[in-house]
């Protein structure tokens, strides 16, 4: 059963082996060139599930691997069942609301600690389940990387997507965020990224400084 | 609260002068594109040094508005309204535009409007591809951006983090020894010879999150020209493939997040037939209506600001003159455009 149409990827809801599990299927891609199409699917696969396993070894909750076909680029995967945080963030009453953001920022921390760059922060790409736990998905985009550069892009995508889908919230929620990664990653570390993503919002071709 | 001149209709004068094109459009209220008028800017060598375009705005200016003002059949004493481009963009190219619009509008009497360069984009192609509520994809030399309606404004959901790909095409070109001139744009001849190319290998694709970058991706493909392994045709063609299939995924991102019913594409690259179809496929995919805007009105043009000065002015956006100081880095999310429902 079709779950979920993305752009980049199609996500089936089925049963397998008696459990339940999303087929994450990089279905080809008409508009692109067969060799780009291929090198594209297969590259993110691969790298995807890569990323899956080393963030489970720095501490971040991500969905249990069962199988990977890269001949069909496709990841068979546990189904994590709860609600993305984009739908229930805006209705949280704020402590609840900064507190969610805090613990994503100590997430995020532990990933960048262990140089894995998620590549695509945005809340619908966190599940919180029914017991609280948040749960991250999606590392088609990730990234191993250690540079300072590549982590201040990676929270410059989380601030835009809270600037997008919860601009009310932006501010405090990226500043909770920011609490929460100078937690895992240290006030030094988090300081300096915190400076790295103000340079990235000034290099900005059309961006005042504000 | 609509002026009427003695003719009936009420009518706009817009000038564009954000780069290197000064341009001036003359609109009915009604929409009706009365002028369109455009003068462009070859530097000789290189890039556009922002300089000598405003001293070319300069020395064109007044045969433009001439012109504008023959071709619409109307006199300057007619317009209602004068809306210039206030930015974003180069400061002495916008303070040229800005001081002839300053100086008409202080001359007849009538009000000045401030317009946004990126919505004007993207409001004179919802007039003539009547697409309501399109996720756009304006691509040009100077701006790169995905955006769509929501809440009030157009959000902007993913751009360039450095170069624009129209930049990224044009020094391209000339590193490759092309040379721009009058009936041909550089972007146009990267593309022809990328019609010829045959074999596509592999160079940087850069897309983080939403947002994407091209300095990585001309600095390999000028690099592969040099080293001359691939012929210029297959360069062309693999940096085509990989810039335009970055902006697709991009699009179709968006497309997927927001379901708006239509694609609309428009900037300079817009030209570009390959993008076209690989923006036409997702379209498709997605079930929505794929419009492209016809060149005249995809290139930087004054019928835009003219256009976008008429709806501004509808919803009382005017500015006084002495107010009205150009805004390099105006941001297209910074605009309220109180004209699109919610």
């Amino acid at each position: 059963m079709l779950f979920k149409k993305g752009a980049e990827a199609n996500l089936y809801l089925e049963e397998w082996h008696d459990r339940k599990v999303i087929m994450k299927r990089r279905l080809p891609k008409e508009y692109r060139t067969t060799e780009l199409d291929e090198q594209i699917r297969f590259q993110r696969t691969i790298h995807e599930s890569q990323a899956i396993h080393r963030a489970k070894e720095a501490g971040v909750p991500t969905p249990t691997i069962f199988m990977i076909d890269t001949v069909e680029a496709t990841i068979i995967m546990e189904f994590v069942e709860g609600r993305q945080v984009k739908q229930i963030l805006n209705g949280l009453p704020r402590e609840e609301k900064l507190g969610l953001c805090h613990h994503i920022g100590m997430l995020i921390g532990r990933l960048h600690n262990h140089e894995i760059i998620h590549g695509d922060l945005t809340t619908s790409n966190m599940i919180q389940t029914q017991r609280g736990k948040v749960v991250l998905v999606d590392f088609g985009l990730s990234e191993q990387s250690k540079e300072l550069e590549a982590r201040g892009v990676d929270l410059h995508l989380m601030k835009r997507a809270f600037q997008s889908t919860h601009y009310k919230y932006a501010k405090e929620c990226f500043k909770a965020v920011m609490e929460g990664y100078a937690v895992t990653v240290g006030t030094t570390t988090a300081k300096k990224v915190m400076e790295k993503i103000k340079e990235i919002e000034k290099r900005g071709r059309y961006i005042s400084e504000r | 609260m609509l002026q009427t001149s003695s003719s009936g209709s009420s009518y706009c004068l817009g000038i564009e002068s954000t780069a290197d094109d000064f341009s001036v459009g003359i609109l009915s209220f009604d929409g009706k594109v009365l002028a369109n008028v455009i003068s462009a800017y070859i530097p000789e060598k290189g890039g556009i040094h922002p300089r000598e375009a405003a001293r070319h705005h300069v020395e064109v200016a007044g045969n433009v508005l001439a012109e504008a003002f023959e071709r619409a059949g109307i006199k300057p004493r007619d317009m209602n309204i004068i809306a210039f481009s206030q930015g974003p963009g180069m400061g002495p190219c916008l303070r040229t535009g800005a001081t002839a619009a300053r100086a008409l509008a202080s001359y007849l009497g009538v009000p000045l409007v401030g317009v946004n360069h990126c919505v004007a984009h993207i409001e004179i192609g919802r007039l003539v591809t009547e697409a309501k509520d399109p996720v756009t994809l304006y691509v040009s030399g100077g701006n790169t951006i995905v955006a769509a309606f929501e809440e009030s404004r157009y959000r902007i959901f993913g751009e360039t983090l450095d170069i624009a790909v129209g930049n990224c095409l044009d020094v391209f070109a000339r590193e490759a020894g092309f040379r721009q001139d009058a009936t041909k744009p550089l972007g146009a001849m990267v593309e022809e010879l990328a019609s010829r190319g045959q074999t596509f290998f592999s160079l940087p694709y850069t897309v983080k999150g939403m947002d994407l970058s091209f300095s990585g991706l001309l600095t390999a493909a000028v690099q592969s020209l040099h080293e001359g392994k691939h012929r210029p045709e297959d360069v062309c063609l693999s940096l085509q493939e990989v810039a335009f299939s970055m902006l697709t995924e991009v699009t179709e991102r968006a497309l997927a997040h927001t379901e708006k019913p239509e694609v609309l594409l428009t900037g300079g690259v817009a030209a570009n037939k390959r993008l076209q179809s690989m923006l036409k496929l997702i379209a498709e995919d997605h079930g929505a209506r794929f419009c492209t805007v016809p060149k005249q009105f995809a290139l930087d043009n004054g019928a835009m600001i003219a256009w976008t000065g008429i709806l501004a002015y509808q919803h009382g956006m005017t500015v006084p003159i002495e107010k009205s100081f150009v805004k390099l880095k105006w941001r297209l999310d910074e605009v309220n455009v109180p004209w699109v429902d919610d």
